[in-house]
């Protein structure tokens, strides 16, 4: 099955390809860029990053865990072309060289396409735009001192992709072989996908592509001429005969073509951002049997703020997430900020860190503790249930075959979520304990309390006793010594890499102490404290 | 005879324009290729069709005897053109740097859970993976040996035959006679390299048996060797080419034998270019990493906090072959007291075997472990006595050196050091007894490994006044003025009131500060490895292109001997270019290593100048009468003509002078009787000291460091810019090593944080917020490179001080010394502030 999408301004079309193939792999070893560099190969490190540019606008993304049906009509922009199309340097690349932000420059390529990326957004929340690539040589100083000299540098003209909505199959698209007019456009075939107010000059782009803005519901902008308007289910797709057995795939344009294809294909595996498939493919080395690229369901991706309900559709991305919640519950959008880092969570979806049921996710302890409900379908048939009644057990799901996650709804309420992860290292790490606690108050006592933490059990959890112990109490000390008490019922955590469990217990009831320090006012992070 | 008119000047310097390369801040030498992706690693070369790519079959357990190993399911995959077990290789490549203890493939035993077991070569990276696993290999488990404390237990686990023992004075009897004592333990993790391009290597056979070597290695000389050798040829028919890596920090001094050896061999069989690069996890599992260590102490100080004596034990952890293990275990030792000056000392160091990755170099080579251990020490006593740390340290410095080096300008160009001017700069060594013998043919002599293979010196006599403990004269002291200097710019003692202050207020968040000094010994400790080689040719167009024996892992090496090559000419760096280390211009390499990169290959660069120099100068100033010849300025001046620099090259080519030299460099001075355990190992010492402060949380143990404010020594900066990156950078990375960066064996001695998804270096918001670096200046002492000093290692030490205030921080939390362990994680300072809180408890039941 085909792919199409644009590579630095040139239109790719590839037939026959494997479901498992990666971006990283492709450019490297089939298309020689060998700029983009594979450290770590599971989406840690940054190395790989590369811009995807689609009707959501640009984002940074990780080239080792993005498989190359997920591009399809996206453009991509690689380290090969942040420069212009006469080799003149992007602003990042000489602000780079001149802050001597590169050392052994392993990482580097990585970097100056994550800094062009935020510098298209206009962000100036470095420390939150890098903390996806990972520098060993330099200790940070001097990449965060070039972003900070490029702040107010405009975007130049040749960076602004267009992806190829509606790019008929042998469709020629104009400007794809010369350097564009001025402003740079090069290759972008602007005007062509229903961007007709596609920004010509540099400075003006903003608007729908800054991914700083919050969307409250989905994107329109770039909406393409025939995006989700093709064949509903296309084609089968083609087993790789060349890289080992990959199952074949298909690519639903819509929540509804999925919905009647997973019913005929309940064994097949859904790829939304493929933060966690990727690694199955790129560590596991698995074959992912029948596939479906749920990038096309756009109707799936929107987060839709309403009076009574916040409704967020499966595949809207963290990143995403965090943007339209942090405004109504900022611990969540803190939590979220920590959530990996920018290039994962432009790919992870919602859906997908609910669905794949890691005790570790981080947003379902968050969403249980907001009373969220889960909508599932299967076919035509819809069901929901509260979020928390969805995990049975370590890797064991209430998803009946051909059933796919449809949106969590969130019910809107006054904020009092206070919520903290802990890990090993603050940015871009794994939750030993994550904790979320909303604690409403009635007259002077605890009305409702609603605890849940992730780390701390096969599943993420409520914590029963600790709730039971303070609800209907006044919110003192002595009822925190209870509900304390209460979590060594609720949990029997276990011992990893990560942490002990005495420490997951002591930690979580840490969690609780500081929640009703917070209550009080005291200082309570490390994360708000200066020199 | 007139001059000729010159020709239209390429040149890129304007005449009278003063070209000063040495002490410029220029980039990195490839940062404009770095920022494009141009910059080309071993994985990015292309390679002709055909080629293999090689993956290993490893071990899944920690020990056990091979019974049986199938590959036939590899062979059969899709792409494999080959798979190799260890009955197909005979006999066995050696892969190890010291004992010849690491088979390329395991023989009948697994020592590791990641051992090397069996190779496969097929089409495409992914299918060497793929096929990797689909191996089957049958082992008998053997219980393993993982810890130290089992090490110790089993008995005859000791590389070294046994505990090594260095001491000065009567350390057990003054402790015990002292007024005061503290004792303990500490424990100091290792650390996972974590360069971003793991091991690389590309072999590309020649004609008539010849290899080319294309290796991500810190040494190329030792590729070379091992290539050769497991080829069966002599060295000349193995060239090897190191262009840059993407980082390395110790982990490829020896860990990329493996692959390189691997891709020859599969070359040399198959005659196809074959090339490897483990993937992120196999790197590591299979690969070495910096050595955990445990400290137990035993201290006597007076009232005053004045240490008189100190006992340490340094408990190592080599993993399961020796590898570097001894010059490692060395370093920490020599490092052991520190910056320091303690009259009785006693160290002993035991070397343990144990069935884990085997440990390697990392920058510091064993100094940071050593180093941390006695700053625990000092941080114990000031607890002991209640005292500011700080007021311990100064209490325990040696007395600076007098002389006006340390007052110096930091900055500015040295155009009339005594630099390297003679085409030799040999070693002015002590005597006609003093020749190093290899004493083993078989003897690998270019590795730090070889230590004990190669006859040392007589020891030295013991020197009058301060010295080591290990009898080195401590000539060239500045902490007093340095740590003064800190101190006063980083506000200290205005700041540890404000934090006592801002504690008090707190319910469960402590800051903590902490200022340690840093004293590093530059030179390897194995003497004969301190030489250099370069070649040097300059071109009839004034274009210069050398070669030297170090590589360009990302430190500015190559932008730094360009300077000094620059300079040497009075051209600007543009005019000279620095191709791949290769050991077929120059050989006989030492690592690029113990932060001897610049110091010794500049020197040798400085040399071969020199000579070229003088050559054309000869020619000169025999056509100006003898006058005298200066190159300044892109020009050569003589006699009241000024040449440009391109004119009077192509002049002394016309008239058949040689623009080609090698230059040599042997470091003078140093002795080191290592069985003793006196000398001069080192030919001077780096200095610097940080002042970090942090932030802790109770409940959690989550932590921030604030601030930090270092002063370092570089002596006369070669390239400010560059020396502020390696303070920073080495910085950073030493406080990973010390706080997020943990390695956890499971019980069965599977590496259970073998990815940066469960391994965390620091990653950007680790930095302090606020970080100011500044040059100590001053003049290096010795006749280095225009008086430059060593950056590479020194300035992770710094670190020590961000531990040491996280420290601090949990001693906040009560009366009790919370005797924090290295690396102090989130669950390590949770533990260790409830550690100080116990002792309330304590106290408040008796």
């Amino acid at each position: 099955m085909d792919v199409e999408f644009l590579l630095n301004g040139e239109v790719v079309r590839l037939g026959d390809v494997a479901a498992t193939r990666t971006l990283l792999d492709w450019l490297r070893e089939e298309r020689g860029l060998a700029g983009t560099k594979e450290g770590c190969n599971e989406g840690d490190c940054g190395a790989c990053s590369v811009i995807v540019t689609d009707d959501r606008g640009p984002r940074a993304l990780n080239a080792c865990i993005l498989l190359l049906p997920q591009l399809h009509g996206a453009a991509v922009r690689t380290i090969e072309g942040i420069a212009g199309p006469g080799g003149e340097p992007h602003p990042v690349q000489t602000a780079m060289v001149e802050h001597h932000g590169s050392q052994c420059g392993f990482c580097t390529p990585g970097f100056v396409v994550t800094m062009a990326a935020a510098h298209m957004a206009g962000r100036r929340d470095h420390d939150d735009q890098l903390a996806g690539c990972l520098c060993r040589c330099t200790g940070y100083a001097p990449i965060v001192r070039a972003a900070e000299a490029v702040e107010d540098a405009p975007v130049p003209g040749w960076m602004i992709d267009d992806p190829i909505a509606g790019a008929a199959p042998s469709r020629a698209r104009p400007g794809t072989s010369a350097p564009g007019p001025a402003g740079g456009a090069r290759g972008s075939g602007r005007g062509v996908a229903g961007m007709a107010e596609g920004p010509g000059d540099p400075t003006a782009h903003d608007g729908p592509r800054s991914r700083a803005e919050a969307p409250a519901a989905p994107s329109r902008a770039g909406v393409g001429a025939d995006w989700g308007r093709r064949d509903p289910v296309a084609g089968t797709g083609a087993s790789d005969a060349a890289g080992g057995p990959g199952g074949g795939w298909v690519r639903p344009s819509s929540s509804d073509a999925l919905a009647a294809w997973l019913v005929d294909h309940p064994d097949a595996t859904l790829v939304a951002g493929a933060t966690d498939v990727g690694l199955w493919v790129t560590k596991g080395m698995r074959d992912l049997g029948e596939v479906a690229f749920l990038a096309g369901c756009r109707d799936l991706r929107g987060v839709d703020v309403g009076a009574e309900e916040v409704r967020i559709g499966a595949m809207a991305s963290v990143e995403t997430v965090r943007e339209a919640m942090a405004p109504l519950h900022p611990a969540l959008g803190e939590v979220l900020r920590r959530y990996g880092s920018v290039q994962v969570r432009h790919a992870a979806t919602i859906g997908g860190n609910i669905a794949n049921g890691s005790p570790i996710g981080d947003s379902p302890p968050l969403l249980i503790a907001l009373g969220a409900t889960l909508h599932l379908r299967r076919g035509e048939e819809r069901r929901s249930m509260p979020l928390e009644k969805f995990f049975l057990d370590y890797g064991r799901q209430d998803r009946q075959p051909g059933e796919f996650v449809e949106a969590i709804t969130v019910p809107r309420q006054q904020d009092r979520l206070r919520a903290w992860k802990l890990s090993k290292r603050f940015d871009q790490d794994i939750s030993a304990v994550c904790g979320a606690f909303r604690i409403t108050m009635e007259d002077g006592a605890v009305a409702e309390a609603r605890i849940a933490f992730g780390g701390m059990a096969a599943t993420p959890r409520r914590a029963a006793a600790a709730e039971a112990a303070l609800t209907g109490a006044p919110w003192d000390e002595a009822a925190l010594r209870r509900a304390a008490a209460a979590l060594g019922e609720d949990f029997a955590p276990i011992s990893d890499m990560r942490a002990s469990a005495e420490y997951r217990l002591e930690a979580a009831r840490g969690m609780l102490t500081r929640c009703w320090l917070a209550d009080r006012g005291a200082a309570i992070s490390v994360l708000e404290v200066t020199a | 005879m007139p001059p000729p008119r010159p020709p239209r000047a390429r040149a890129r310097t304007g005449p009278g324009e003063v070209v000063v390369s040495v002490s410029k801040p220029l980039p990195h030498d490839a940062a404009a290729l770095h920022v494009r992706g141009a910059a080309r690693y071993v994985d990015d070369i292309p390679v002709p069709p055909g080629c293999l790519h090689l993956a290993f079959g490893l071990s899944d357990t920690a020990h056990g005897e091979v019974l049986s190993i199938d590959l036939g399911a590899a062979r059969a995959a899709e792409g494999v053109a080959l798979a190799l077990g260890p009955g197909d290789l005979d006999p066995m490549p050696d892969v190890s740097p010291s004992a010849h203890d690491e088979p390329l493939l395991a023989q009948g035993l697994v020592h590791h859970m990641g051992q090397p077991v069996f190779l496969v070569a097929a089409r495409s990276h992914l299918a060497a993976r793929r096929a990797a696993r689909l191996g089957r290999v049958e082992i008998r488990p053997l219980p393993p040996v993982l810890t130290l404390e089992e090490a110790l237990a089993a008995g005859d686990r000791h590389f070294d035959g046994g505990p090594r023992v260095w001491s000065r004075g009567d350390a057990g009897a003054a402790v015990a006679a002292a007024a005061l004592r503290v004792e303990g333990e500490i424990e100091v993790g290792g650390q996972e390299h974590f360069y971003l391009e793991g091991q690389a290597a590309l072999a590309v056979p020649g004609e008539g048996g010849d290899m080319v070597v294309h290796a991500s290695s810190q040494h190329p000389t030792e590729i070379q060797h091992k290539v050769a050798d497991a080829l069966g040829v002599p060295m000349h028919a193995v060239r090897v080419e190191v262009r840059r890596m993407g980082g390395a920090f110790g982990g490829k001094e020896s860990q990329g034998n493996a692959l390189a050896v691997a891709c020859a061999v599969v070359a040399a069989r198959t005659g196809r270019p074959a090339r490897m690069r483990y993937d992120r996890d196999d790197d590591f599992v299979i690969t070495g990493k910096r050595h955990d260590v445990r400290i137990r102490y035993r201290a006597g100080f007076d009232p005053s906090g004045r240490v008189r004596a100190v006992e340490l034990v340094h408990l190592v952890r080599c993993g399961w072959s020796l590898d570097l293990s001894l010059p490692v275990s060395d370093r920490a030792m020599l490092h052991a007291v520190g910056a320091y000056d303690v009259e009785h000392v006693r160290v002993e160091s035991h070397r343990l075997r144990t069935n884990t990755q085997s440990a390697t170099a990392f920058r510091g080579f064993g100094g940071p472990q050593g180093m941390l251990g006695i700053e625990r020490v000092m941080d114990h006593v000031a607890h002991a006595l209640g005292r500011d740390p700080l007021d311990v340290r100064r209490a325990n410095l040696f007395a600076d050196a007098p002389g006006p080096s340390a007052e110096a300008p930091a900055r500015g160009p040295e155009r009339d050091a005594p630099g390297p001017d003679g085409p030799t700069h040999g070693a002015a060594r002590g005597g006609a007894a003093a020749v190093e013998r290899p004493r083993d043919e078989a003897a690998d002599v270019a590795s730090r490994g070889a230590v004990g293979a190669v006859e040392g010196h007589p020891a030295p006599a013991e020197p009058a006044g301060q010295s080591t403990y290990y009898g080195m004269p401590v000539t060239d002291y500045v902490l007093g003025g340095l740590v003064d200097d800190l101190a006063r710019r980083a506000d200290y003692q205005a700041r540890r009131t404000a934090i006592a202050e801002w504690n008090a207020e707190q319910p469960v968040l402590r800051r903590g500060i902490a200022l340690t000094p840093v004293m590093f010994g530059i030179s390897f400790t194995l003497t004969h490895l301190n030489q250099a080689g370069a070649l040097v040719h300059v071109y009839q167009d004034g274009s210069i292109h050398l070669n030297h024996g170090g590589t360009e892992m990302g430190q500015g090496l190559f932008r730094k001997v360009s300077q000094v090559a620059a300079s040497a000419f009075g051209v600007g760096v543009e005019a000279v270019r620095i191709t791949a280390t290769d050991t077929a211009k120059v050989p006989n390499t030492s690592a690029t290593a113990a932060s001897s990169g610049t110091d010794l290959n500049g020197m040798a660069v400085a040399a071969a100048c020199a000579t070229i120099r003088e050559r054309i100068a000869g020619f000169l100033a025999g056509l100006h009468g003898g006058a005298a010849v200066r190159f300044e300025g892109g020009e050569v001046r003589v006699g009241g003509e000024a040449y440009p620099f391109a004119e009077a090259v192509r002049l002394a080519y016309a008239n058949r002078v040689s623009l080609s030299a090698t230059g040599f460099y042997a470091t003078p001075e140093i002795v080191w009787d290592r069985e003793r355990g006196r000398g001069r190992p080192f030919y001077y010492f780096a200095y610097g000291a940080a002042c970090t402060e942090v932030v802790m949380d109770r409940l959690t143990g989550e932590n921030r460091i604030l601030r930090a404010d270092i002063l370092h020594d570089v002596g006369r900066s070669l390239n400010p810019a560059l020396d502020l990156g390696q303070i920073e950078g080495g910085y950073v990375q030493g406080c990973g090593w010390l706080t997020t960066e943990e390695l956890v064996w499971d019980p069965g001695g599977r590496l259970a944080t073998h990815a940066p998804s469960t391994y965390k270096i620091p990653a950007c918001s680790d930095r302090p917020d606020v970080l100011n670096v500044a040059l100590w200046g001053g003049a290096n002492r010795e006749e280095t490179i225009h008086r430059s000093k060593a950056v590479g290692e020194p300035p992770l030490m710094l670190a020590n001080s961000a531990f040491l205030a996280l420290s601090d921080a949990a001693a906040r939390f009560g009366p009790a010394y919370p005797a924090l362990d290295a690396p102090a994680t989130p669950e390590r300072l949770w533990r260790a502030a409830r550690r100080a809180e116990a002792g309330a408890l304590r106290e408040a039941a008796e």
